[in-house]
């Protein structure tokens, strides 16, 4: 991958202290992924009080940060961030697999979509989990990480077309029918209510909270992991990249303090907010019994 | 001789028209000779003074003492305490308290909304304790205190009147035509809201409102709820009912519109529940944010006609116009919206019901596997991590 190449050339000039560190993430996935966590904060928090508008909770932060209007103001104004980041990722895709010719973006090791080896990692580490065979060896991306990419994509499309149909009702009123005015609300709210239910417990657990990357993988906000951390998670990726000589073209420095301890203040902020909204949302599905 | 016996005529109109006067004045004067002093009390220590001036001037003030104190003609006179009988005079009045709600004499004598009985003024001049501005405060003294409310178990009404709309109207902005509270209980005949001749019985309230708001109350009769009360429905709604009696709000602010729809939810349950899953309610139901539809902005407050009646906003002929009210460019796509679409029912909205199963099922089959999923690799990397003696991840940076 050139843009990983090109990241640890950049990087390579920092200090080697610590042991060998590798790209995985370059700026502009590490900056896709600061804008996504961000601008998915601010929705939930602003649109759980919205689903579960009934509860003790709701109206007080509504009071809290300057009634209604504001909330329905600050949902519209990250959905429309998001949405450009959205599309700014769609036209770097675009770019990636038809201007440039990059290979593997649709197919391959390093591609995200899935393949048969996936659904093999899946049985195979279920497997594992329970004592019935050995850990499977993942490359590039995981099959829970491919998903967790997909359950996005989809996500931005249902959730997205969703909002905007309700923001512009009268306009969409034009093509869609009228029990479709109905059903995005429905649409809107159950696949937010699983996205949010998703993230703040599954995909801070797989990602951040087990054992192998307890308390948090910073290597989405610093771009680079150490070679031992490289090893364990992504054995077939680091073998592939040995064999082909490669390896070297995306060794890079140790992230500097400054960017680790801002990681470190920026996730564990955004872990805390999600697990309050978790701990809310669950209070007010089985509370307020608004299901 | 003709002019002499004019002459006579007119000292003797005279006479007989200053006898009267310069009579009471004397007799009074006899009596105010002790009982002006305004320390004066009887045998049993009560005050039995009285202020000649302000008797003078008040309603009264032509009286002789001993028309109202028939037993005191001359001096000396008994010690002992005589009623006064106000009926003696206000026949139709007393005829009115005696089957009223105040009938018990001993608990509710005249004096108790009239005032000092020396200074008793008609109920035009500002200083009558029945004159339109101060009538509030004078019911209140009994009908804003907890302990009569508990004594007789009455709602405390008084505070609650003065922070209405009416209250406002009378004691803020002096509007003598402004309800109080004997605009809409009468005054001395008044009768319990259970009986079918008060005009605050449920059947009666819209005609008491009707005495002023005339126009609202012919809308309102000529919506469902003016006709089924009408036709003798004990349930359907009047005026106070959803404006409440006392502390009527102004309909526009944001306080009576945050209530409103429970109040209309308390009987229409089910449209109630199904509002509540919509948008508009979303919104609303929190603070501050109060521009939303509410059930009357779709439905008309007072003549509320059923979707059938091609005058009813909800008619499907006008509801382009009515959504469009809110939502600029609606139109007939726009609105087959339903406000009140029950996604839990099958057979009324089933496109709506097998969108919101997929979308559940999708939930629940997604966080379900993944939940399994991940509590199984939690258990199996921490026996793992236990089991070789290695750290945590996470310092990989």
């Amino acid at each position: 991958m050139p843009d990983l190449e090109q990241t640890a050339k950049e990087s390579s000039e920092q200090s080697h202290e610590g042991g060998r560190h590798f790209v995985r993430f370059t700026r502009e996935q590490r900056y896709l992924h600061a804008v996504l966590f961000t601008t998915f904060l601010g929705l939930a928090a602003t649109g759980l009080p919205m689903r579960f508008s009934d509860s003790f909770w709701a109206r007080k932060f509504a009071a809290g940060v300057g009634g209604f209007g504001a909330i329905i103001f600050f949902h519209k104004f990250f959905a429309v961030i998001l949405t450009l980041a959205f599309a700014i990722h769609l036209k770097d895709i675009f770019t990636r697999a038809f201007v440039h010719r990059e290979k593997g973006i649709f197919w391959g090791p390093t591609s995200m979509v899935a393949n048969w080896k996936d659904a093999k990692d899946l049985v195979g580490h279920l497997r594992w989990f329970v004592g019935l065979g050995p850990k499977p060896q993942f490359e590039r991306y995981a099959y829970w990480e491919k998903f967790d990419y997909w359950a996005v994509f989809w996500g931005m499309i249902v959730i997205g077309f969703s909002g905007y149909a309700m923001w512009f009702a009268p306009f969409f009123a034009h093509f869609l029918p009228g029990w479709a005015l109905n059903a995005v609300l429905v649409i809107h709210s159950e696949e937010g209510l699983l996205a949010i239910l998703f993230i703040f417990s599954i995909h801070f657990v797989n990602t951040h909270l087990r054992p192998d990357s307890f308390p948090m993988d910073m290597v989405v906000f610093t771009g680079v992991e150490s070679e031992e951390e490289f090893k364990t998670k992504r054995a077939l990726e680091y073998e592939r990249l040995a064999k082909q000589g490669k390896l070297e073209a995306r060794a890079a420095g140790k992230a500097p303090l400054w960017l680790v301890n801002f990681s470190k203040v920026a996730g564990f902020t955004a872990i805390l907010i999600g697990l309050i909204l978790l701990a809310l949302t669950l209070s007010a599905y089985f509370g307020g019994g608004a299901g | 001789m003709k002019i002499a016996s004019s002459i006579a005529l007119a000292m003797v109109a005279s006479a007989l028209l200053f006898a009267a006067p310069l009579a009471r004045s004397q007799a009074s004067s006899d009596c105010l000779a002790c009982h002006a002093d305004a320390g004066l009390q009887d045998a049993s220590g009560h005050g039995v003074s009285v202020d000649g001036q302000k008797f003078g001037t008040s309603i009264h003030g032509s009286l002789e003492c001993a028309n109202c104190h028939a037993d005191k003609k001359g001096y000396p006179h008994p010690e002992k305490k005589t009623p006064v009988k106000c009926e003696t005079c206000h026949a139709d009045q007393a005829a009115g308290l005696a089957g009223s709600v105040h009938s018990n004499a001993a608990e509710h004598p005249c004096t108790s909304c009239h005032g000092n009985a020396h200074e008793i003024f008609p109920k035009s001049d500002p200083r009558s304790a029945v004159y339109p501005l101060n009538v509030p405060k004078t019911c209140g003294t009994c009908h804003g205190t907890e302990g009569m409310a508990k004594k007789h178990g009455l709602a405390s009404v008084y505070p609650l009147y003065v922070d209405s709309i009416h209250g406002y109207a009378l004691s803020k902005e002096g509007l003598l035509v402004a309800a109080n509270c004997q605009s809409c209980h009468g005054s001395h005949h008044i009768l319990s809201r259970k009986d079918p001749a008060s005009p605050t019985n449920k059947a009666n309230v819209p005609a008491t409102c009707g005495t002023c708001h005339a126009g609202i109350t012919n809308d309102y009769m000529g919506g469902v709820h003016g006709k089924a009360v009408a036709k003798g429905h004990k349930d359907a709604p009047v005026c106070s009912d959803c404006h409440t009696a006392h502390s009527i709000e102004q309909p526009t602010a944001d306080a009576f519109r945050m209530q409103s729809t429970p109040i209309c939810g308390s009987c229409h349950k089910d449209k109630f529940s199904t509002y509540r899953d919509t948008f508009h309610s979303q919104l609303g139901s929190l603070g501050g944010y109060v521009e939303t539809a509410r059930c009357w902005d779709c439905h008309g407050a007072h003549e509320i006609l059923p979707a059938s009646d091609p005058r009813s906003p909800v008619a499907p002929a006008n509801l382009v116009k009515t959504c469009g009210r809110c939502h600029a460019g609606a139109n007939a796509s726009f609105v087959q919206y339903q406000p009140h679409a029950n996604a839990r029912n099958r057979k009324l909205n089933p496109a709506l019901y097998y969108v919101r199963l997929f979308m559940n099922l999708l939930l629940a089959g997604t966080l379900g596997f993944f939940m399994i999923h991940t509590i199984l690799w939690l258990i199996r990397s921490r026996y793992q991590q236990i089991k070789t003696k290695s750290k945590n991840g996470g310092k990989n940076a």
